[in-house]
Formats: C-alpha cells, structure tokens, sequence
C-alpha cells in the first residue's frame, strides 16, 4: 500500500521491521558499509572477549531505521534528515525490532511534511537506538 | 576511566579544522553491497529497472548510505576505510571509543554514478560527565557531501564519544 498523505494521521504507528542480524549478516554489513572493526566479527577481538560477544554496529542500527522509513514510505517521497542515537548495545542472533510513529504532519513551504519518531528496540524491550526523521511525500 | 579532561587551547584550536577534500565514489556494486548489508528486499535497491520504474534515474542509495571513500593503502585507514590524510583530529589520550549520534539531512538525491566530494570538520569539543564511562570528550564532525554538479547533497553530523 503507498503511503499518502490523506491516509495517515499523526499519532499512526508505521509497519513494524523486525530484524534478527545474525554474524552473517554483520559480516556483510561490515563490507557494504567499509567499517571493519573487529569488534563486529571477531569474538576473539578483546573488546569483544570482555563483552562476551561481538556487537551489532551502531551504523548497521541506524542503516536498519533507514530500511524502516524507507519500506513505509515505498519511494512515495523522500527523506530529509534521519537521525539517532546509540544508547545500548545490541547482540547477533537475537531479536531486534525497528519502529515508528508518525508525530507531526505538516505543510511547509509548498511541502508536504512528516516527522516521526523511530527506534530500535531489543529483545528485552528497550530502546537502544532512539530517532527521528523527516520526510517530504510527494504531490500525486 | 578518566577523572579529569581538560580542554586544552591546542585542543580548542583545532575546532572549525577541515580535512582535504576526498572522493566517495556511489556505484551500482556498492549500493547493492550497502543494500544486502543492511538485509534490504526491496528490488529498487539491487534493480536498475525496478529503480526507474520507481522514478529514480539509477539505483538510490539506501538511507544512511552516503557512498564509498576510495581506498588507498597508506592514505585511508585500514579498519574503518575512510581517508587518514589530514582529518582533523584532537590529541587526548583517551583508548575508549563509541559512536554517540548520528544525523543525516539530505538536499538532493544520490543515486549509481555519482561520485562525492567530502569534506570533514571538527565542529566542537565538549566535556561531559557520565556515570557508567566518567569523564568523556564528546567530538562532533560535520561531514559535508557535494556530487559531480557541485551540489551539495548531504550533510551527516556524528558524535563520537572519548573515554
């Protein structure tokens, strides 16, 4: 279904993305995105020895946000700004869920505009990679 | 755990520091690549037709992905990939290391077949006291993207945090 902009309210909470990265997966993200650090394949690294494991990037959670707003908005429009932060760790293998919820919806220079909050949430429940974006939907 | 940072002058100055420009190339291998890495089904990332169909002129870069610095052994690092030569940088002496934040706006699309200039600055220093880490030095770059028509397509403001 593409988003429009009489179809959605403020307060909607967009389709759920859930994701459960596996090493694989970090291996290949690893390679997409060119950061390297062992830290996110090798648990054999010190950091990851301490931890007890090797952890999901930051930067694959934020990229995972991205793929949240992207499949919602189904190329109907364009993103702004997308940001977040990190504020827990999350681990291969186990359940990560990306969500969202439309906050704002506006007009604003001939632009018809969307802002919603998003996050990642673990397996446990909490919020480790809190955001928000902006988007502009196009004029059908 | 640091008890103490102080901001230095030396430190001070090198905020409004730029790097050189370098060249981020956004190709079609590499868009598919980002794509895959972040476990992307939709086809308008992998398909040049399905990409057209949806109104783009190549393969958009997924969200977050703002293209590839070229590698160079010597002049780019080589575990995060992204160029050495002249990056500004703060002497600080502090080992720990995570990402903080990470914002991107965006001013025009970027799709296969472009390449970027990427200029980085060291946009502010700051002291900050947590409970779990102490001490940390919060860095902010502010790392501008301008395409082959001297456009200026993204913007990506990152905060690393020093413990």
């Amino acid at each position: 279904m593409t988003v429009t902009w009489d179809s959605i309210s403020e307060g909607d909470a967009i389709p759920v993305l859930e994701k459960r990265p596996g090493v694989t997966q970090l291996v290949k993200y690893s390679a997409g995105s060119g950061d390297f650090n062992p830290l996110h394949h090798d648990f054999r690294f010190p950091q990851a020895q301490q931890l007890g494991s090797i952890i999901v990037h930051g930067r694959f959670k934020y990229a995972a946000l991205g793929e949240l707003v992207s499949n919602w908005l189904g190329h109907a429009g364009r993103i702004k700004k997308i940001s977040c932060q990190y504020r827990g760790m999350d681990f291969p293998d186990r359940k990560l869920v990306c969500r969202g919820t439309i906050k704002r919806k506006w007009e604003e220079n001939g632009e018809r505009l969307v802002a919603l909050e998003i996050w990642t949430e673990s397996d446990d429940g909490k919020k480790t990679t809190p955001g928000e974006a902006i988007v502009a939907l196009r004029r059908s | 755990m640091a008890d103490e940072i102080e901001l230095t002058d030396e430190m001070r100055a090198a905020i409004g520091r730029e790097s050189p420009p370098w060249t981020y190339e956004v190709t079609t291998t590499s868009v598919r690549a980002f794509a895959r890495g972040v476990g992307y089904t939709d086809p308008v990332y992998y398909d040049v037709a399905a990409a057209q169909r949806a109104g783009y002129r190549h393969l958009p870069a997924p969200p977050t992905y703002l293209g590839t610095p070229v590698f160079i052994p010597g002049r780019s690092h080589d575990i995060f990939s992204v160029p050495t030569e002249g990056q500004p940088s703060v002497k600080h002496g502090l080992k720990g290391l995570l990402d903080g934040g990470t914002e991107t706006e965006y001013f025009g699309d970027i799709c296969a077949g472009d390449t970027l200039t990427v200029v980085s600055r060291l946009e502010n220093l700051e002291v900050r006291d947590s409970k779990a880490l102490g001490k940390m030095l919060i860095t902010t770059q502010r790392t501008t993207y301008t395409n082959q028509d001297g456009k200026i397509v993204a913007v990506q403001t990152g905060q690393a945090i020093h413990y």
